[in-house]
Order: C-alpha cells, then sequence, then structure tokens
C-alpha cells in the first residue's frame, strides 16, 4: 500500500492503518461518505489522529482542509485521544440552580484536568454537557452509560473511584 | 423565454429569467451592497448585507442569492432592509479590527467603502463593543499572508481555491463564534498544498489575505550604493499597472511603466520579454526534440510557477511531461547574473536582481532550492503589480504625467511573440511559431485560442498534425491531466496557467479584478503582439547574439545548465 506522496509504509504502519482501509473498503470514494467514515474510523481508534484525517482524505479524493473543517465543526469529532471512561457534568438549569458548577469544580479537583480535558492515565475524559434530561435527579452527571443523580461535591470521589 | 416582470421601490422593471434581485437592482441604477457575492463565484448568501424586502411576503431576503419571479415586488430602501443592512455591517465591525490606516487594504477595501458609503461611524460601532477574535496571523509565507482576525467570514477565498482552482488549500473550520478560514491544522502556508497563486487575495473583499511584501528590501538594495540593482517586468504589467493610476483596464502603458521604474532608481530597466524568446527557443526546441522522438509527450509547458506546484502535489508521475526550461523570470535572472555581468564587468555578487511580476507564486519560485545556477540565488526579491504601483506612489511620481521611455539595450529587446506570454495561450502561439518555422520555413497562421477555460486547435506542420491545448484555472487544468494520466489525451502540447485568463489575471494583480476586467487586459496585451514587426522569438536579434556569443546551442551545455531546472514530487496532503 502505498500512501502520503508514494512512500512506502512499514509493517508497523501497515498493521495501524488496516483497520481503516477494511472501512474505506465498504465506502465508494465519494465526498458524502466522508462523514460515515470519521465515524467508523473515530469508533475504531477512538479519535482522529492527524495520521488518520490525512489517510482519509487522500483515500476519498478530498483537501485535507475540507476534512478538518468538518472535524472541527461536529463536536462529536475529537482530535485527541479521549479517555476510558467519560464524565459528562450537566450545566442545564435545574442543574445549575442546585449546585451543579460546584460539583463540577469537585470533579476538576479529583481528575486535575479541567473541563473538555483527559487525565494523563487516559481514564478519564471531563464534559460539560447543556442537559441530559434528568432534571428531577439533579444536580446530575453521566459517567458512559450511568446516571448519577442527586449529588453533593464530597460524594464524588467515591462515584469516581469506582472507574478507577 | 419571456421576460419576467417585478417591481424594484414601486418601479416596473422586465428582466430575464434567472436574474437575481441584486442584479435586476442594478439594471436600474440602484447599486445594492455586498461582500460575500461575487460575479465569478458560487451564491454563498452569507453575509446579509445585500439584504432587500419581499413585500408580498414581508421577509428579508438575500438578494444576491434570490432570483426574480414573475410578479416580484421588492423594496431596497423600506425602514426595515436600510436597517438591516446597515445592523449587519456594525456586527461584522464589531468583531473587525479598527485599523484600517495601517492596513494593506486601505483604500482598496470593499468592507470600508460599504461603511463610508452607508455613513456608519465609529461611535455606531462602539456600542457594539463586545469580545473579539484572536487568532494567530500566518505570515512565514512564502507568498502569503493570512489575518483571521481581519477575516469577515464571506468565503470568497473559500469558493475560488475549490472553484475555480480545485485546490481547495482553505476552508472554514471550527464553529460559531470559533469560525474561521484557515488552512488544514491551521498550517502555515508553505507547509500546505497551496499553489501559491494568490486568487484568494484578489477576491478577499477586505485585508485578510495579502501578499507577503517585499517592498522594505527593494528599497533596501536601491539605496545601497554597492548594489547594482536591475529590475525586469513581466509581459503583463504594461497591461495591467495602469489601473492604479485611474486608466481604463488593458490600457498598454509601457513607456511609462519603463520611466516610473527609472524615477524609482533602479540601475537598468529590463523587460522579461527578452527572456521570455529565451524561454520559447529552449522550449521550442524541447517541444521538437520530443515530437520527433515521440517522448513524453504531451509537452506541458512549466513557466507557471503556481501551476508547477499543483502539478508537484498532484500529479507527481506527470512531471516528466513538463518541459524542464526555466520560466522567463529565472531564466532572465541566471543571465543578469552570468553573461550580463561578464559583458559589462560588474561582479556578479553585487548584482540584485528584482523582478515585477502578476504572481504571488513567483515569490515562491524565485526562493526555490533550485534556482541557485548562477551561482547566487538567481532572483533577489519579486515585487507585484500592487506592490509596485505602492512604490510608484510613495515616491509621489506622477505616473500619468511622464513621458514614454524605453527599456534598456541588451536585455530589452523582445519580439510580439514573447509579450503574449502575459495571457492565456500565449505560449502555446509562441512556441508553436518558432516549431513551424524550423520545421517547415513557414510562418504560422494566428491560432486565436480564447482566453476562458478550455481551448484547444490542431495544426497541420509538414506532414505531421499537431494538436495543442490550454487551460487555464487549475480546476481546468486537473481536466486536461486527468486524461493524460489515463493516457487517453489527444494532445501534444498543453499549456497551463493557474490563474484564469494567465497572467493578467494573476494574484498579484490590480484589485478588483473581475471576468470582464480581464477579458479587457488580455485584449490589450493581444494588441501588442498584432502590432510588432518582429513576431517570432528566433529571429529576436538580441537572442541570436546571445547564443552566438554565450550560450551556443539550444538546449546545449550552458543553456542546459543556466535555463533548465528539476522538479520535486510532494504530498497531495
Amino acid at each position: 500500500m502505498e500512501c502520503c506522496g508514494g512512500n512506502k509504509l512499514t509493517e508497523k504502519q501497515e498493521k495501524y492503518y488496516a483497520p481503516l482501509q477494511k472501512i474505506l473498503a465498504r465506502y465508494e470514494k465519494k465526498e458524502r461518505y466522508l462523514i460515515p467514515v470519521l465515524q467508523e474510523a473515530q469508533e475504531e481508534y477512538g479519535y482522529l489522529p492527524e495520521e488518520i484525517l490525512t489517510n482519509i482524505a487522500s483515500s476519498l479524493d478530498l483537501s485535507l482542509s475540507q476534512v478538518y473543517g468538518v472535524v472541527t465543526f461536529y463536536t462529536q469529532f475529537h482530535q485527541e485521544p479521549r479517555g476510558k471512561n467519560i464524565v459528562r457534568v450537566c450545566m442545564g438549569t435545574a442543574c445549575h440552580v442546585r449546585g451543579g458548577d460546584k460539583v463540577l469544580t469537585a470533579i476538576k479537583d479529583e481528575l486535575g484536568i479541567e473541563s473538555g480535558e483527559t487525565t494523563k492515565d487516559l481514564n478519564f475524559t471531563l464534559e460539560t454537557v447543556a442537559c441530559i434530561g434528568a432534571c428531577g435527579l439533579a444536580p446530575v452527571i453521566m459517567i458512559n452509560d450511568s446516571t448519577h443523580g442527586r449529588l453533593t461535591p464530597e460524594k464524588v470521589p467515591e462515584i469516581l473511584s469506582e472507574f478507577k | 423565454m419571456s421576460k419576467i416582470n417585478i417591481k424594484i421601490d414601486d418601479q416596473a422593471v422586465q428582466v430575464e429569467p434567472g436574474t437575481s434581485l441584486l442584479n435586476a437592482a442594478k439594471e436600474i441604477g440602484i447599486e445594492i451592497p455586498y461582500l460575500c457575492y461575487h460575479p465569478d463565484l458560487s451564491l454563498h448568501g452569507a453575509c446579509r448585507v445585500c439584504v432587500v424586502e419581499d413585500l408580498k411576503s414581508g421577509k428579508l431576503v438575500a438578494s444576491c442569492a434570490t432570483p426574480v419571479t414573475e410578479g416580484m415586488e421588492f423594496s431596497t430602501r423600506s425602514q426595515r432592509a436600510r436597517v438591516a443592512r446597515r445592523r449587519n455591517v456594525e456586527l461584522l465591525l464589531a468583531n473587525h479590527p479598527n485599523d484600517c490606516l495601517g492596513c494593506d487594504r486601505n483604500g482598496t477595501c470593499e468592507l470600508q467603502d460599504i461603511v463610508h458609503s452607508l455613513g456608519i461611524r465609529s461611535e455606531d460601532v462602539e456600542r457594539l463593543e463586545g469580545e473579539r477574535r484572536e487568532v494567530e496571523v500566518d505570515e512565514v509565507g512564502p507568498s502569503l499572508k493570512r489575518d483571521p482576525n481581519k477575516c469577515i467570514l464571506c468565503g470568497r477565498c473559500v469558493r475560488t481555491c475549490e472553484e475555480i482552482q480545485g485546490v481547495s488549500a482553505l476552508q472554514f473550520a471550527n464553529r460559531g463564534f470559533n469560525s474561521i478560514v484557515t488552512t488544514a491544522f491551521d498550517l502555515p502556508q508553505r507547509d500546505i498544498n497551496c499553489a501559491n497563486c494568490g486568487q484568494c487575495a484578489t477576491v478577499c473583499p477586505v485585508g485578510a489575505l495579502t501578499e507577503i511584501s517585499e517592498i522594505d528590501k527593494v528599497w533596501k538594495a536601491i539605496e545601497d550604493d554597492k548594489k547594482y540593482v536591475i529590475v525586469q517586468t513581466a509581459p503583463s504589467i504594461q497591461a495591467t499597472i495602469g489601473e492604479e493610476f485611474g486608466y481604463e483596464a488593458g490600457t498598454i502603458v509601457t513607456g511609462k511603466l519603463a520611466a516610473a521604474l527609472r524615477r524609482l532608481g533602479f540601475n537598468k530597466v529590463f523587460s522579461t520579454e527578452f527572456s521570455a524568446d529565451l524561454t520559447i527557443m529552449e522550449e521550442g526546441n524541447e517541444f521538437l526534440k520530443r515530437l520527433q522522438g515521440d517522448k513524453n509527450l504531451p509537452h506541458i509547458t512549466s513557466c507557471c510557477p503556481g501551476w508547477v506546484k499543483f502539478a508537484e502535489h498532484n500529479y507527481p508521475d506527470l512531471l516528466n511531461n513538463l518541459s524542464s526550461a526555466k520560466s522567463p523570470m529565472q531564466m532572465f535572472s541566471s543571465i543578469a547574473k552570468t553573461y550580463y555581468a561578464e559583458l559589462e564587468d560588474i561582479d556578479p555578487a553585487s548584482i540584485y536582481t528584482v523582478a515585477i511580476m502578476p504572481c504571488t507564486a513567483k515569490k515562491f519560485e524565485k526562493d526555490r532550492e533550485e534556482m541557485n545556477d548562477s551561482g547566487y540565488q538567481d532572483t533577489d526579491a519579486v515585487l507585484t503589480t500592487r506592490e509596485l504601483a505602492r512604490m510608484i506612489k510613495e515616491m509621489g511620481i506622477k505616473f500619468e504625467l511622464l513621458n514614454d521611455e524605453d527599456f534598456d539595450e541588451l536585455m530589452g529587446a523582445h519580439t510580439g511573440a514573447a509579450t503574449i506570454f502575459g495571457t492565456t495561450g500565449g505560449v502555446t502561439e509562441a512556441a508553436v511559431r518558432t516549431v513551424k518555422e524550423k520545421l517547415t520555413g513557414e510562418p504560422l497562421e494566428r491560432l486565436n485560442l480564447g482566453f476562458r477555460g478550455i481551448n484547444d486547435a490542431e495544426l497541420v506542420i509538414g506532414d505531421k498534425t499537431i494538436r495543442v491545448a490550454i487551460a487555464n484555472g487549475l480546476a481546468n487544468a486537473a481536466e486536461l491531466l486527468d486524461e493524460v494520466r489515463k493516457g487517453e489525451s489527444p494532445y501534444d502540447f498543453i499549456e497551463i496557467m493557474a490563474c484564469p485568463h494567465g497572467c493578467v489575471g494573476g494574484g498579484g494583480q490590480p484589485l478588483p479584478a473581475s471576468r470582464e476586467k480581464k477579458d479587457k487586459r488580455a485584449a490589450g496585451i493581444k494588441a501588442i503582439d498584432d502590432q510588432m514587426v518582429i513576431r517570432k522569438s528566433h529571429e529576436n536579434p538580441m537572442i541570436i547574439k546571445l547564443y552566438e556569443d554565450f550560450l551556443g546551442e539550444p538546449l546545449g551545455g550552458e543553456s542546459h545548465h543556466l535555463l533548465h531546472t528539476k522538479y520535486q514530487a510532494r504530498p497531495k496532503n
């Protein structure tokens, strides 16, 4: 396989790109398949590093800036590695009134990262979201698919420790 | 189809179907302001500066993007429309740096003009003071500076790069308040697949995209007594620089241009047309050789540095089809620092070569590592037409009052064949003239290839039928090249110019630019060629002398060393 100006790939690189090639093989070389390809590639690699985006651009016959434009536009796409566990803190009105920001501060302190960042050990990614639709449980957070409601800053370390 | 009846500001008007409200209003003398609209590009409808009121629905619509329909009534002057247009411009200003005085586009800025004509004052904008964008400026070059802080997100550059050039080096990235026009991963211009053509800068309504200026370094060289500063001007400049001084597009001002350059203090004032004749000698003979050997055909021209870089990124497999002949600018500079230095007994180390070019990609070309065959960097500085005009204005030279002067002798003589290098199709016509005469001894009739898009022609030379094609605009070029790649190209000779209309439409030419203006410029250039007595490069007496005294034969040892070059494959992304 050739890529990036005709340089031959090493065996290690070939192995790295193999899942991507599999994804790309299922789609026609057309601009309109960019988003599904990006979604599947992110599913596979956990995030969308530069070399994957470059490869996708060349494979779909797009300019890299076009791919970059799409990736930076949609919040579903990530260019940095993501943690094993995604912590989503609700910042909706009900949670806000009942101290959501204090919960957020406690999580930031506990993990040592800001919102939008990932811990160095790649265990946690912290995000704020507008509303997760569980206002009755405010203030509420989600860790992966599980919901944790009626939180206080004091409860934070215990909940997070389950995922460490 | 019959005409459409509409009412604009209570006036009944009949217009062609498909006309936009903006153009319908223009037909009755109402200029609606706009920023994202550009006559040469697809519709975008994003700036909302051209809104008018549809009196039947009561809606405000973007007049550039709304086609007329039968019975439509709209108002350009209703209070709603007037206030909305004003407010939309004020909002743009609220996130736009207030440094018009120091901006490259002061005086040619479309936003500035609109603000002035709408009568928006500083206090109107101060009311809206809020958060401002702070993004890094890309000014590492080689050709263009991008300042996203000045960008109003009209997207003209994005559309030009995609639709006209097929490059898409620029795109919108991020969203909402953080939206900017940028490159992939915000990389600097030198690290991306940009052809450096500068077409983006010719459509940018503000100062967000401008050339990297080399004016200061040229002044420094002129002011240095130890430097012998030689200037060359590209063929197209004589047909375009007049616009900077109030002349109609296409007015030929060759004599005044030569005079102005002398007033600025250049030691010698030459024309690149001299070396365009030289390029024809080399490239014509190269084409002849390929034709006879049936090798590396179609022969593709290489005098356009935007096209060359595009080919290196996108068609590295076709680089052997490109002529190895250097561009006229580079041939000129290598001869200036060798033959001319020897002839005039000047130390080549003290020679400083400046090229006045219609082009931003030439700034990149001069810095290419391949361009040092004279033993020095062959070309020291490249100024665009716009930069030269600025220097003339800075010195208070009244361009229109200058008496016509001639270019300096020796490297000043040129033929009409060289002049038409300035427009699309010119190189082909010039090269084929020489080839035909050499093979058959008969002169060539005019090919009269058109200015726009892709054109082709077939001509019989001796017992051979030669098919030539020209393309301008890189998206058009790609069509021809895809054929070549598939082995389906019917052509023997292909000329490619990166910019629409060729050099007269170059990224360094006066602003604002449109197809209409470029047509006039190209017609101006063709008119000079028609008037010239000598129209064949191989009959230029100076060129004959140069080969006799110094170079020997075309494609020979010295020519090969000084006048030919190599290309390098670069990644597509």
